[in-house]
């Protein structure tokens, strides 16, 4: 019986955190509704998330894009359709890899660092000092960040699937034999509107998940450097694993619906 | 006039507030003291609403201190945190004047950094810690911004948590003067938590002892020596012996 009254009870903790999440996610996108509203904070966050993450979104795009260029020339090898290195390249970054690694950056970036930020704010009663001074935590420092990560993370999803199909055309230009007008042809004639809507859509969507979780464990963060610790862990696996199943969810939507 | 009446407040299993009664009359400065992890610092977050009472009303000049247009309450308050609770991303100056610089109480940006600097100079500190981060200042700065913004929008009513802790004798003479000082220059009521009886002397007007949830011996600090409350006696005296358990 003990393993069943375990089990029950970690499935209604997750359920019930699930909960919580989602409350706070409503309470979040009804402050941004609302004013005041903090424009430094935002303009502050959106420097931090969108700005700051592009170094690391263009390195990892690039050599993302470069190694797909590669597996899919080795793989189509085998049937001798090396050919389609650009078309898949293309439809592999902007679809998929593009957004999800972004996300995935952003998670282990940009979530960390506010749930390790608003969670040491917790325990210095930084944000109990906030209350005192007339200002709501969720206004001050949820809203700016969550919008912020809604409106530049699509943004820096372009950049990154720019960049990874440039890493595939400099790998397969410069190593494979294509030739670069027949490349960028074959990759522009093959993409669809819907390819960078949906990229674009995850993107958002991915930006709101990361810097939502990294508020709401940030502000539920235990006591002292071992609970701040654990709320940063917690919000970038919350972060990761939310990015993934929404990733399988809308390209679901998008593409087989 | 702030009254609390049988304020109870629980964490689980642990009764922290068991029918807490103090009243804090206008215009006084009421010290609360007592042991480490007796409630004090959850009472003073009661009457913030930083933490909601299980039971009981808090009222502040007769008005429910739960109802009512919030942000109007709360500028009524100063609040100087134990550790300082300064924003490491601001500087000093912003620190002082984040109550200047937004809300209902904004001014323009030079008129908010004007009062900040004067309000630094008033607890002793130069203008050009103005424009430096808290994280480049001493405990003991800290605590003094801390006190600059906990006074610089005038408010009525003043908290200081454990104000001297951690800063040596000299600076927390130095604390507990300014707060003396400040505290009867603007006329505000004042409720200070701590456990240090140099602090206690240097700044209550009245005293409440807390233990065990409830508030043991409350009067004014000229009387605490000759109370005959067992519990205050134990802690002025600092015995390990007595009704307070010395492990708990």
């Amino acid at each position: 019986m003990k393993p069943f009254a375990l089990l029950g009870r970690a499935v209604l903790a997750a359920l019930a955190m699930i909960g919580r999440i989602a409350l706070f996610a409503v309470d979040a996108v009804s402050h941004m509704l609302r004013p005041p509203f903090y424009g430094r904070e935002f303009l502050s966050a959106l420097m931090n998330i969108g700005w700051l993450s592009l170094p690391v979104v263009g390195l990892t795009a690039v050599f993302t894009g470069g190694a797909l260029a590669l597996q899919i020339y080795a793989g189509g090898s085998r049937f001798n359709a090396e050919a389609v290195v650009p078309q898949i390249v293309a439809v592999g970054v902007v679809r998929e890899l593009g957004p999800v690694m972004v996300g995935l950056m952003i998670a282990a970036r940009v979530t960390s660092s506010i749930a390790a930020e608003i969670g040491t704010m917790k325990v210095t009663e930084q944000i109990d000092a906030l209350v005192t001074l007339s200002t709501h935590p969720m206004k001050y420092l949820t809203v700016p960040r969550v919008l912020a990560g809604l409106i530049v993370v699509p943004g820096l999803v372009a950049v990154g699937d720019i960049i990874g199909v440039f890493g595939g055309y400099a790998v397969a230009t410069g190593t494979l034999g294509f030739n670069p007008a027949a490349y960028i042809r074959n990759t522009v004639d093959f993409l669809e509107p819907l390819d960078v809507i949906s990229s674009l859509t995850k993107g958002a969507f991915f930006g709101f998940a990361a810097t939502l979780m990294g508020c709401y464990h940030g502000m539920h963060s235990g006591r002292g450097a071992m609970g701040v610790g654990r709320a940063t862990k917690t919000a970038v696996e919350g972060a990761a694993v939310l990015i993934l199943a929404a990733n399988f969810v809308l390209t679901g939507v998008f593409f087989t619906l | 006039m702030i009254e609390m009446k049988d304020i109870r407040k629980s964490f689980g299993s642990n009764h922290v507030l068991r029918g807490l009664n103090l009243s804090i009359p206008k215009g006084t400065s009421m010290v609360i003291i007592g042991g480490s992890g007796t409630g004090k610092s959850i009472a003073l977050k009661c009457i913030l609403g930083l933490v909601h009472q299980d039971s009981g009303t808090i009222t502040v000049d007769g008005k429910d201190a739960s109802k009512g247009d919030r942000d109007a309450f709360l500028a009524r308050f100063g609040m100087l945190f134990q550790g300082g609770a300064l924003f490491d991303s601001l500087p000093v100056w912003q620190n002082v004047a984040f109550r200047l610089l937004r809300g209902s109480l904004k001014r323009p940006h030079e008129e908010a950094r004007a009062i900040a600097i004067e309000k630094l100079r008033r607890v002793g500190l130069k203008e050009d810690v103005a424009d430096r981060l808290p994280a480049e200042l001493s405990g003991g700065m800290q605590k003094r911004v801390g006190l600059a913004r906990a006074i610089a929008a005038e408010p009525e009513i003043i908290f200081f948590d454990e104000p001297t802790t951690g800063l040596d004798p000299i600076m927390s003479g130095v604390i507990n003067e300014l707060i003396r000082e400040i505290v009867v220059e603007m006329g505000a009521t004042a409720m200070t938590i701590t456990h240090d009886m140099t602090s206690v002397r240097a700044i209550a007007d009245n005293i409440a002892m807390l233990h065990e949830g409830v508030i043991q011996w409350t009067g004014p600090v000229s009387e605490m020596d000759q109370s005959g409350n067992p519990y205050l006696e134990q802690f002025i005296q600092g015995k390990a012996e007595g009704p307070i358990e010395a492990v708990r």
